[in-house]
């Protein structure tokens, strides 16, 4: 099973008002220039499989209405995935076991989020009025309901922040960070020196032109364009970071805007195909997907979800932390970051939790996150596993070649992992 | 019959004409008798309505048969053959049995006066559906009472309106106006006619959009449409739109219809018009004898022309990848296709389907699926040979390669191809959107299938392919330079700026040669020029470069040789001094001798293609039917006398070409 060519948008920082780009045009975006360059006819997709977590209400199914718009043919099936954080990755995850299954041969797969065009809704008090109101057929009933018409009616409901709540356990995802926080001690000074990494190596990244390969150049109709990540700031520093009030728990807690991942628009979008397509097509390939595993955990601590999925991972396939030569971790958090570093050090948590005699050590620091993360550059929730796996198998091919994991923290308390091998190229 | 076939469907009769050896509905002298025959038989049936439709997949009936004009030789003939079509359209008119004209595709002209004449209108609700009155076009009005039926149903004034501009509306717009009375999917369009025969009523315009023409109101409402025709449209040239107007004024019947198109279809306007229409019929007939096998389309540069090409490519439907060496280029051609698909396509999902078949492609991924490629970069003969070299390697072996140049010979480009044979000329006209000719350059080492498949993509892409032979300047800016520096040489001279566009403008011309020349940019002007000063003998006035060296460009820079405000409009001075030299005959005769010289060298096939790239190209006055036409109708020998009278006052330019003395040459291959 190979990724043969993949590409994203830059990803943009969500602002006050809905972005320019729809979820479906950022992966238009990302798909064209992929399709273009792929080497095999135009007709050759079977399938188009995409992650998104907030469905626009005029994008159902939006796999679907992206295949149709990048010309892949009506006769071409296409369905739309949702695991939360991890929506991209699944979809890549679905593509490569229905390649395995020998169900299709060549499959577009990735992620997209428009997070910016959210939907704000009426709250339920304010869609019973409603109801009510257009029950009513008499004058005396509508002015009736009209009398009984409150303000509080008219109070919003950001989808948005709901989505980023967990349903069960009530607590934001910023709360879980800071649960992990306190658990594995990370102090703000810890969080706020790796978010300002992140930045950092993103931005070298980008300056040394490396991005190139997998950063497409976004066009909006006004004349404007975007190559870089909008979010990406590369004159910050340690005091500014400081300032900051954490958001979550705004008292004692020490999860901040800044050492989070940002509210981002964005898409990835990669071609997946089998060992006989690569070889009846002469397909040149990005590299090798070798195995993937999902984990569950305490919803409440769902930021430590990799830690068990990546311990699975390994496991199965008979490899330790340094047989792998990057790791790409989705930067939700700064804290979840660390937190996962430490729980994969830590003797106890790897006798209690993950039910081994040692811990599995964890990862080199430059080995993770090497070009930065979602802190930097953001994290638009249904692409960004496509994105990680994109970027592992570039900057992967760019070093030289190994082996790499791809893996998130998914909302709601799970983990998910991919592993990846692309041909070392004897430096 | 044979072209009419009458079947009962339950109560109704339905009567389909399929025009028998043509691809669309005409109603010829024929198909109109038959008609006649038809409506004869069925006044002696009983049923309860009649549906009448087409028989044709791509339309209804695209109205009378233009090349029988050709037949009519003086005014009361004419007259005749309108009173004739009259006739049979007021017998359908007057069946006591409700009718319905069922309408898809192209509804033209005397097609729409068919369906005028039934009770009912049911058009299909979707994009190729098209119903008008573009006479106008062709120097003449409807006459088969169309001016008398259409007010009353629509208003005056959108009546007016329709008539005037010969423009053509869809079937929701068709609706909305009420010239149609549903606008319907296909799959209920026989549904819908029944309903009708069963309703029974037929409508009317609501009275306010018949006020304007009411009595009280009409002479005023008629004397503003007429000063805003007067802006537009020069009535010595074209005196069609005028009849139109008096004859709504006077409430004209259909007699005096039938006498005012006698007069105008036998009119010099009239035939001329017919003619440069049959011209580009015949061109896009020339252009569709062989498959262009094209879907992908690769255009390299984003300035203002490679932009329009890619656009223009993609608003007809093909995947168009554009490439230019920055985002910013690209940026900037997408603004601009993403304001003319709105303006255009209206519809969001239609602009966004437009958008998506226009991939930016800084990298030129394209290049390797793409079955053209069209160069539309700098006129700069080593980096265009660098740009093909790089895309020879990359695009497949089937793929045409084209160049947009406007003046580099075509086997210079292709010499360091290792396939020298694919590469074609595509001359695309600004603004792209509104020039319908294209030039297919053939050089030397261009291949007849190269050729072929690039004048099928211009058909497809609904434009005009004109071929033409790689020689300096080509076919339509050769003949144009000449022209132009004449004008800048009178400037030189100290004429007037105004004086000399107001004596192209009175010719015919759609704009002055200086006011082109601003609006083209002097630069490129120059550039031009320069590229043809020495192949041609044309001495370019040492006043354009004296401006470009200034940085006057022209409208884009603000200022040329008028000024321009900040909204790009120019400052004239209306003021036109009467001055002695002969400005008309300078400039038209300067571009009489080029054509010649064209003619003469072979740089197209023959007259007929020296009108039809004049006029499709440069918009050279059409009711002249282009210049050759106009040579022949003032005479070849009076006009080399003209020229050389000119040449003994100002010099060599005016040399008469040795092409004035070959009788042969102005022999037309076809009649038309």
């Amino acid at each position: 099973m190979y990724v043969v060519d993949g590409a994203r948008t830059p990803f943009l920082r969500a602002g006050a008002e809905p972005g320019p780009f729809s979820a479906a045009d950022l992966a238009v975006a990302a798909g064209r220039p992929v399709l273009a360059r792929l080497a095999a006819p135009a007709t050759s997709i079977d399938e188009v499989i995409v992650g998104t977590v907030i469905a626009a209400a005029d994008e159902a199914n939006i796999a679907r209405i992206i295949g149709l718009r990048l010309g892949c043919g009506s006769a071409v099936p296409a369905f739309t995935v949702q695991r939360n954080c991890a929506s991209g990755l699944q979809a890549v995850a679905s593509a490569r076991e229905r390649i395995a299954l020998g169900m299709s041969e060549i499959v577009l797969a990735g992620g997209t989020e428009a997070m910016s065009r959210a939907p704000v809704q009426w709250n339920a008090a304010m869609v019973r009025w409603l109801a009510m109101f257009m029950r009513a057929r008499s004058v005396l009933g509508r002015v009736r309901a009209l009398t009984a018409f409150r303000r509080a009616y008219l109070k919003p409901v950001f989808t948005l922040l709901l989505g980023l709540t967990d349903p069960l356990v009530k607590l934001s995802m910023g709360q879980t960070a800071e649960v992990l926080a306190h658990r594995f001690a990370i102090s703000r000074e810890q969080q706020d020196a790796y978010a300002l990494q992140s930045h950092a190596r993103l931005a070298a990244a980008f300056d040394a032109e490396c991005m190139q390969p997998e950063v497409e150049t976004l066009y909006d109709t006004r004349g404007g364009y975007y190559q870089e990540d909008t979010g990406l700031r590369r004159e910050g520093s340690l005091a500014q970071l400081a300032k900051l009030k954490p958001v979550f728990d705004r008292h004692y807690g020490s999860v901040t805007a800044g050492n989070s991942s940002q509210v981002t628009d964005g898409a990835a979008m990669l071609v997946l195909a089998s060992d006989a397509a690569v070889k009846r097509h002469r397909l040149p390939v990005l590299g090798e997907l070798l195995d993937h595993s999902w984990a569950g955990v305490d919803p409440r601590q769902m930021g430590l979800g990799p830690v068990h999925a990546v311990a699975q991972l390994l496991q199965r396939n008979n490899l330790k932390m340094r047989d792998l030569a990057q790791m790409e971790l989705n930067e939700a958090f700064a804290a979840q970051v660390l937190a996962c570093q430490a729980a994969w050090d830590s003797q106890t948590y790897a006798r209690d939790e993950l039910g081994l005699n040692k811990a599995l050590g964890s990862i080199d620091p430059e080995r993770l996150n090497p070009e930065g993360g979602a802190i930097a550059c953001g994290h638009p929730v249904g692409a960004s596993g496509a994105r990680l796996l994109l970027h592992l198998l570039c900057s992967l091919r760019r070093k030289g070649g190994g082996l790499g994991v791809a893996c998130l923290c998914i909302g709601g308390g799970q983990g998910g992992a991919m592993l990846v091998r692309v041909e070392e190229t004897g430096t | 019959m044979k072209h009419w076939q009458l079947e009962a469907s339950g109560e109704h009769l339905v009567a389909t004409l399929d025009v028998v050896g043509s691809s669309a509905n005409m109603l010829s002298h024929e198909v109109l008798q038959e008609l006649d025959e038809l409506l004869a038989e069925l006044e002696q049936r009983s049923a309860s309505g009649l549906i009448i439709r087409s028989g044709k997949p791509g339309g209804f009936i695209v109205g009378a048969d233009v090349r029988e004009f050709g037949q009519v030789h003086d005014a009361p003939q004419a007259a005749e053959l309108a009173r004739a079509g009259q006739r049979v359209f007021n017998r359908l008119a007057a069946l006591p049995v409700p009718t319905v004209a069922l309408i898809h595709g192209y509804c033209l002209g005397g097609g729409l006066e068919l369906a005028l004449a039934c009770r009912f209108r049911v058009a299909r609700d979707d994009d190729s559906t098209r119903l008008g009155l573009p006479e106008v076009r062709l120097g003449i009005h409807p006459g088969f009472a169309g001016t008398v039926r259409l007010p009353p149903l629509i208003g005056a004034l959108p009546a007016l309106d329709l008539m005037l501009s010969g423009r053509t509306l869809g079937s929701r717009q068709a609706q909305k106006l009420g010239l149609v009375d549903e606008a319907v999917p296909e799959r209920h369009l026989l549904d819908a006619a029944r309903a009708h025969v069963a309703k029974r009523r037929r409508r009317k315009a609501p009275w306010l959009r018949r006020l304007p023409g009411w009595w009280p109101l009409r002479a005023f409402v008629y004397r503003r449409v007429l000063r805003q025709l007067q802006k537009k449209v020069n009535a010595d040239h074209y005196p069609a739109p005028y009849r139109i107007l008096q004859l709504r004024k006077m409430r004209a019947n259909q007699e005096q219809e039938a006498i005012s198109l006698g007069e105008l279809l036998v009119s010099r306007t009239s035939r001329n018009l017919v003619h440069v229409f049959l011209l580009g019929e015949e061109l896009k007939r020339r252009g569709r004898t062989h498959a262009h096998d094209i879907e992908r389309v690769h255009v390299i540069g984003a300035g203002a022309m490679g932009g329009d090409i890619a656009t223009w490519a993609a608003y007809k439907g093909f995947s168009v990848s554009l490439q230019d060496q920055t985002a910013e280029l690209v940026a900037r051609a997408l603004k601009r296709a993403h304001a003319f698909f709105q303006k255009r396509l209206k519809e969001p999902r239609a602009v966004q389907q437009a958008m998506d078949r226009l991939m930016p492609d800084v990298s030129g991924n394209g290049v390797r699926r793409a079955d053209l490629i069209i160069e539309a970069i700098v006129e700069d003969v080593g980096i265009k040979q660098a740009v093909f070299r790089n895309i020879e390697q990359q695009a497949p072996a089937s793929a045409v390669l084209a160049s947009n140049t406007s003046s580099i010979p075509l086997e210079e480009l292709a010499g360091t191809l290792r396939d020298p044979s694919r590469l074609v000329g595509l001359h695309f006209f600004n603004p792209v959107a509104k020039m319908q000719l294209v030039e297919v350059v053939h050089g030397l080492q261009s291949a007849p299938a190269a050729l072929e498949r690039a004048c099928a993509y211009a058909v497809a892409i609904d434009k005009l392919p004109l071929r033409v032979k790689s020689s300096p300047g080509f076919l339509v800016n050769r003949i144009l330079m000449p022209y132009l520096m004449e004008a800048m040489t009178m400037v030189e001279e100290g004429v007037a700026i105004s004086a000399i566009d107001r004596a192209a403008t009175d010719f015919g011309m759609p704009m002055g040669p200086i006011e082109l020349a601003d609006t083209v940019g002097l630069d490129i002007c120059l550039s031009v020029a320069r590229e043809l000063a020495g192949p041609l003998g044309v001495a370019v006035p040492d006043k354009l470069s004296a401006m470009v060296e200034q940085g006057q460009l022209g409208k884009k820079s603000g200022r040329g040789f008028y000024r321009y405000d900040a909204k790009g409009r120019a400052r004239r001075d209306t003021r036109v001094r009467p001055n002695d030299i002969p400005i008309t005959e300078r400039l038209v005769l300067r571009v009489l001798n080029e054509a010649m010289a064209c003619l003469r060298e072979g740089v197209v096939q023959d007259a007929d293609a020296i009108d039809a790239g004049m006029v499709y190209g440069t918009g050279f006055a059409p009711y002249l039917g282009g210049p050759m036409r106009y040579v022949e109708s003032m005479g070849e020998t009076g006009i080399s006398h003209s020229l050389y009278r000119l040449s003994e006052e100002y010099g060599e330019r005016f040399t008469p070409d040795a092409g004035w003395s070959q009788a042969d040459l102005l022999v037309r291959a076809s009649s038309i």
